[in-house]
């Protein structure tokens, strides 16, 4: 098992540090009937031999984090003396793709984890005060946006927003607006990858609440009732408090969760207008010319990201547990 | 909330909570209803430009085919485009993974259990990281050593890869799950002779099965859901089915693929249908373990 877990972080790290070989060039001297010529060419046969001797590439230290498709430190400088306004550096910060990346990862959990928080939460309440036998089957829907696979998921609504397809033709008709395409313009395909975020995510949430409300106190909640408070004084006093420790729980799933989104960006096709760090290595990993480096480069930071993200959680549980022993 | 709490509702909150409920299950439940209709008419219809309706009554439908429904689309997917292989290795690669993971997750897991050291912490911290990790992230380190050494493109290597991926989380929960039982019924067996591998066999296996199920259950969903290790590790006739889902995607500008892969989508959405049916109860009771606990 580790084996598979640090050899492959390890390959990481040594990929990223080396870059592909450059193309071996040789010179050739034409002679023709108007003199000789030097002109350089590839030599496939050599490059080939080096590239299959030491596949690794070149050494290059670290470049490659500072290049632009990555840190891109220079024209970070750049943007930041040229641009006069935080907006305009904010545009210029746009067309570098791995902040690019960044910004809409960040926006997009941002914005999702509360949104699901509130309606699992609000679902779970509902669900809770149903009847015992409709309780089963609303539970299995429930389940089902979230058990589905990411991808066939986003494809099932990418489908259904098509500007042919059953929501995307609906708005059209309602926003009286024959044009609109939620595919087109980078805003709304946020807003559509958040909604499928939401969707995506609310059963999660919904069925970690709902097994919580089963253990409220009944007798604090009594007591509440005999001293006069309302339900929205009894939710907000009682179930919210004893719920809480739940909502840091599902907040911290969800936010690993968003930090690697990835098959929603495949299935609404969303590319062109919002990108996140593992679409990044993915499309680097995919087609014909396989950028293993820069692949490797963009996964070293994205580790990064997930120990920053997670070190407060670790420092935590690394006390919790110090206590317990 | 008990039965004398939910009795005094107002009309008013009743109707409110009703209402939601019926919106949440429409919100949750109708895409997966549509697509399945849907996936019984020809493009025209289920990408109707026209009048929506269309994809309920079918009328291109019956104008091209000469019925209300037509099994073209799973005709060729699973035919023509060879669904049924991608369907198959999801098959095996579910079977294996799901079978070795358990296997090496009860043994430790339940020898993680009984020992003192603090593995547990180191173990919950691997579940976490690997959690948070992008699987994505490990693929482009086993990339360039598996060309290497010509395992690229095998079902073998990716079902050890996803295994790997998976394990510290499934050693996790069944370690967990193992604590559960008290070391008391083990250790009488042993006081009545019995050795520790018979202990195990004869007094631990008849009660762990609900959270082996439930791992099972995660380890399966885990190894069916996976896109980004399958869709770059397996070379393209060892296609699993989501990454064949995926690359129906790039060839569909043909009409009549679409629904192509609306078909694809349909079959491999039955198999987790089927599954949630009938575990519905583990999922949710596996879902919540790690809240209760933490």
């Amino acid at each position: 098992m580790l084996l598979f877990i640090f050899l492959p972080i390890i390959s990481v790290i040594t990929q990223s540090l080396h870059i592909a070989h450059e193309q071996v060039f040789v010179e050739v001297e034409n002679c023709d009937f108007f003199g000789c010529k030097k002109s350089t060419s590839v030599d496939r046969a050599a490059t080939e031999q080096l590239r299959s001797e030491k596949p690794l590439g070149r050494f290059v230290g670290l470049d490659n984090y500072f290049n632009r498709s990555h840190l891109a430190s220079s024209e970070l400088a750049a943007a930041w003396e040229s641009s006069a306004s935080l907006g305009e550096f904010y545009n210029q910060l746009f067309n570098l793709p791995l902040y690019r990346a960044i910004i809409f990862t960040l926006v997009y959990t941002a914005v999702v984890t509360p949104l699901l928080i509130i309606f699992g939460f609000i679902v779970a309440v509902a669900v809770n005060s149903i009847n015992e036998k409709l309780k089963g089957l609303v539970i299995f829907f429930s389940l089902l946006p979230m058990i589905v696979t990411p991808l066939v998921g986003s494809l099932i609504l990418f489908w259904m927003i098509d500007a042919r397809g059953i929501i995307g033709s609906t708005l059209q008709i309602l926003l009286d607006n024959p044009d609109l395409s939620l595919k087109a313009s980078t805003p709304l395909t946020w807003i559509t990858l958040i909604v499928y975020g939401v969707w995506h995510a609310t059963p999660f949430a919904f069925v970690v609440f709902y097994a919580g409300l089963q253990t409220l106190p009944q007798d604090t909640l009594e007591s509440a009732m005999i001293d006069g408070a309302s339900r929205w004084e009894r939710i907000r006093y009682v179930v919210i408090p004893h719920l809480m420790p739940l909502v840091t729980f599902v907040a911290l799933i969800q936010l690993m969760d968003n930090f690697r989104v990835f098959e929603p960006i495949v299935g609404f096709n969303a590319s062109a207008h919002a990108t996140s760090l593992s679409w990044i290595i993915y499309n680097d990993l995919d087609g014909e010319s396989r950028l293993l480096s820069s692949a490797s480069t963009t996964s070293v930071l994205t580790i990064i990201g997930v120990i920053i993200l997670l070190s407060p959680v670790l420092v935590r549980a690394w006390r919790d547990w110090d206590r317990q022993a | 909330m008990n039965s004398s709490i939910v009795e005094n509702k107002p009309l008013s909150l009743k109707l409110f909570s009703g209402v939601f409920i019926i919106i949440w299950l429409f919100v949750a439940a109708f895409p997966f209803f549509w697509t399945f209709w849907g996936s019984f008419k020809v493009e025209l219809d289920f990408f109707s430009k026209e009048n929506w309706t269309n994809a309920i009554t079918g009328i291109r439908t019956l104008h091209e085919t000469g019925g209300n429904f037509t099994g073209n689309g799973y005709h060729g997917a699973w035919v023509q485009e060879e669904f049924w292989r991608a369907s198959l290795n999801t098959g095996i690669v579910c079977f294996f993974v799901v079978l070795i993971s358990l296997t090496i997750g009860t043994l430790g897991g339940y020898a993680l259990s009984r020992s003192n050291f603090r593995y547990a912490f180191w173990l919950l911290i691997l579940a976490l990281v690997f959690r948070a990790m992008p699987p994505i992230t490990l693929v482009s380190g086993y990339l360039l050593p598996f060309f290497e050494w010509g395992l690229w493109g095998k079902l073998s290597t990716t079902i050890v890869v996803l295994v790997a991926i998976n394990q510290p989380f499934t050693l996790w929960m069944l370690h967990s799950f193992f604590k559960k039982i008290p070391k008391e019924l083990d250790e009488s067996a042993m006081v009545d002779g019995c050795t520790a591998f018979q202990a195990f066999r004869h007094v631990i296996i008849p009660v762990m099965w609900p959270g082996v199920i439930t791992t099972g259950l995660f380890s399966f969903l885990l190894a069916y859901n996976d896109f980004a290790v399958t869709a770059m590790l397996l070379s393209k006739e060892n296609q699993t089915m989501v990454p064949k889902i995926a690359s129906f995607m790039g060839t569909t500008q043909t009409e009549g693929n679409v629904m192509f892969a609306v078909a694809a989508v349909v079959l491999a959405t039955v198999p987790l249908f089927i599954l949630v049916m009938f575990f519905q109860r583990q999922i949710v009771s596996g879902l919540t373990a790690g809240a209760v606990k933490g």
